[in-house]
């Protein structure tokens, strides 16, 4: 059996380049992001506050919070600038399709 | 950066705790030591006056880091200690318990304390200001069903005690000197929508309306107004503002006009001291002026500027001020200090109450204020640091993303 167990979360044409969208997958709020063409996903709530990161604005790699402005490498999940001191979970992506398949850990 | 040289922190709030960390995070190895006068491990006050205050959650959550974040990085914590006085000739200071610490270098972030009203009965139990954890803790255990609250003061505090009580089944009785609640950070119709706000919620706006005193035997019982009516109150929160905490630098002798006075790195009228936060007055070349900010975002950018700069990475300080409020389920945000503009626009819709208004001068934004939109809020720092002119009837329409303003 696999790490991760793969779920259909959204269609391709759902997110313009440079936008990013939250989704519920298993339950859990996920942010999937168009980066220049590549979808990413990541845990949509921020490591600092609750707000959904979907709502905020992409820059280079990063995605910053909309609520206190943290901004995380949409890649690594890594926290980059404060407040946020926490990394964010990060997710397979798989497309297939127009579909957007989202890999969750299982267990 | 190798050295045995000593910084010490004086305050162990936003601007503190981040100007601390900074200093290790970028490879400082001297002695670091930070002094604060709450008995509490540096913290943001933000959720005090929402959070705290409903009970969603404790202290806890105001703390920066996880516990121990700090002490791990080798940094000595001195908390609930005060310091009584700073000799800068002699790079030493001197504790309240006598104790005296010999700095290289000093960052001066002892912010602010809330300002209070010298009246009979100001020191009956039950008068509160909002400032402190213990204040917050205070006043949570007084917003109950049944109980009655008197917010003196219709600013972003004291609406936001208004509408913790209400939503805690107190009641609410708000009373303001001014002609409109936030009048000196809200625009007439933002005022008017959050006092809308405020009484759909229940609570009684009382404006022009001046107080006199408080009344009561050993607990406060009622508010006295100048016109002789009084209001029955269980509970009474004073929010008229701060006063920045400058006498320790002052008697030091460094320069002290509205804060302490620093340069754009945050160095202050003494080579080798410096200040953050609330307390200091710092120019901003963004706005074009010298600013005192009370802000969260400051507080914390400025110090880890200052922090830098300490280290001998100078570079200028500057960021457009931003705040934010919460209050029932409205989110409030307000970007710049706009002083001057020719034209509003609204973008999104009043009555829903989700949308941003924008203020602008010759096609320039100088500022804006969202309800329930802080993504856009939040780019709207970007529109106004690209110097460039916006369309009113493009802003204004929500089938055109912002981003694609700033592209265009």
């Amino acid at each position: 059996m696999s790490d991760v167990t793969f779920h259909t979360a959204a269609k391709t044409s759902q997110i313009e380049e440079d936008e990013a969208m939250q989704v519920i997958v298993e339950g859990k709020e996920v942010a999937i992001i168009n980066l220049g063409g590549e979808y990413y996903a990541m845990d949509d709530i921020c490591s600092h506050a609750y707000a959904s990161m979907a709502d905020g604005y992409i820059e280079g790699d990063c995605i910053e919070c909309p609520l206190h402005g943290a901004q995380f490498n949409i890649k690594t999940g890594k926290a980059e600038t404060p407040p946020a001191t926490v990394d964010l979970a990060t997710y397979e992506v798989k497309i297939d399709g127009d579909d957007i398949l989202i890999g969750l850990p299982n267990g | 950066m190798s050295t045995d040289q000593t910084y010490v922190i004086i305050g162990a709030g936003q601007a503190g705790g981040w100007g601390a960390k900074t200093l290790r995070d970028e490879g400082f190895d001297g002695r670091v030591v930070i002094i604060g006068d709450e008995n509490f491990p540096p913290h943001e006050r933000p959720p005090l006056s929402k959070e705290v205050l409903l009970g969603d959650a404790e202290k806890e959550t105001c703390l920066l880091w996880p516990p121990g974040t700090l002490e791990d990085a080798g940094i000595e914590m001195r908390l609930g200690e005060s310091v009584s006085s700073i000799a800068p000739d002699d790079h030493t200071l001197t504790l309240a318990n006598g104790e005296t610490i010999v700095w290289n270098k000093l960052l001066i972030a002892t912010g602010g304390r809330a300002r209070s009203l010298n009246v009979d009965g100001a020191d009956l139990e039950g008068v509160f200001t909002l400032r402190t954890i213990g204040d917050a803790e205070g006043i949570r255990s007084g917003l109950s069903e049944g109980s009655t609250v008197l917010v003196i003061g219709a600013g972003w505090i004291g609406l936001e005690v208004a509408a913790a009580a209400r939503k805690r089944g107190a009641s609410a009785v708000v009373i303001e000197v001014a002609d409109r609640v936030c009048a000196r950070a809200l625009t007439p119709e933002m005022s008017q929508w959050v006092h809308a706000l405020h009484e759909r919620n229940g609570v009684e706006i009382r404006l022009g309306t001046s107080f006199d005193h408080f009344a009561g035997d050993g607990k406060l019982e009622r508010a006295v107004l100048t016109d002789g009516t009084d209001i029955g109150c269980d509970v009474a929160v004073i929010g008229i503002g701060l006063i920045p905490n400058t006498e320790l630098a002052e008697s030091a002798g460094l320069d002290i006009d509205n804060g302490i006075v620093v340069n754009e790195t945050g160095r202050t009228s003494h080579p080798d001291i410096y200040a953050a936060g609330d307390v200091t007055n710092h120019p901003n070349s963004l706005l074009g002026r010298r600013i005192r900010l009370e802000s969260w975002e400051n507080a914390q950018n400025q110090a880890i500027n200052t922090a830098k700069a300490m280290m001998g990475t100078e570079q200028p300080y500057a960021e457009i001020p931003w705040f934010w409020s919460d209050q029932y389920d409205a989110n409030i945000q307000m970007m710049g200090l706009p002083e001057d503009w020719d034209e509003t626009v609204t973008r999104g819709d009043r009555v829903l109450g989700e949308f941003v208004e924008f203020y602008l001068k010759n096609g320039e934004i100088q500022g804006a204020t969202a309800i329930n939109n802080p993504r856009d809020l939040r780019f709207t720092r970007r529109l106004m640091m690209s110097g460039k002119k916006f369309d009113a009837s493009a802003l204004a329409d929500t089938d055109i993303k912002l981003q694609k303003l700033l592209k265009d």
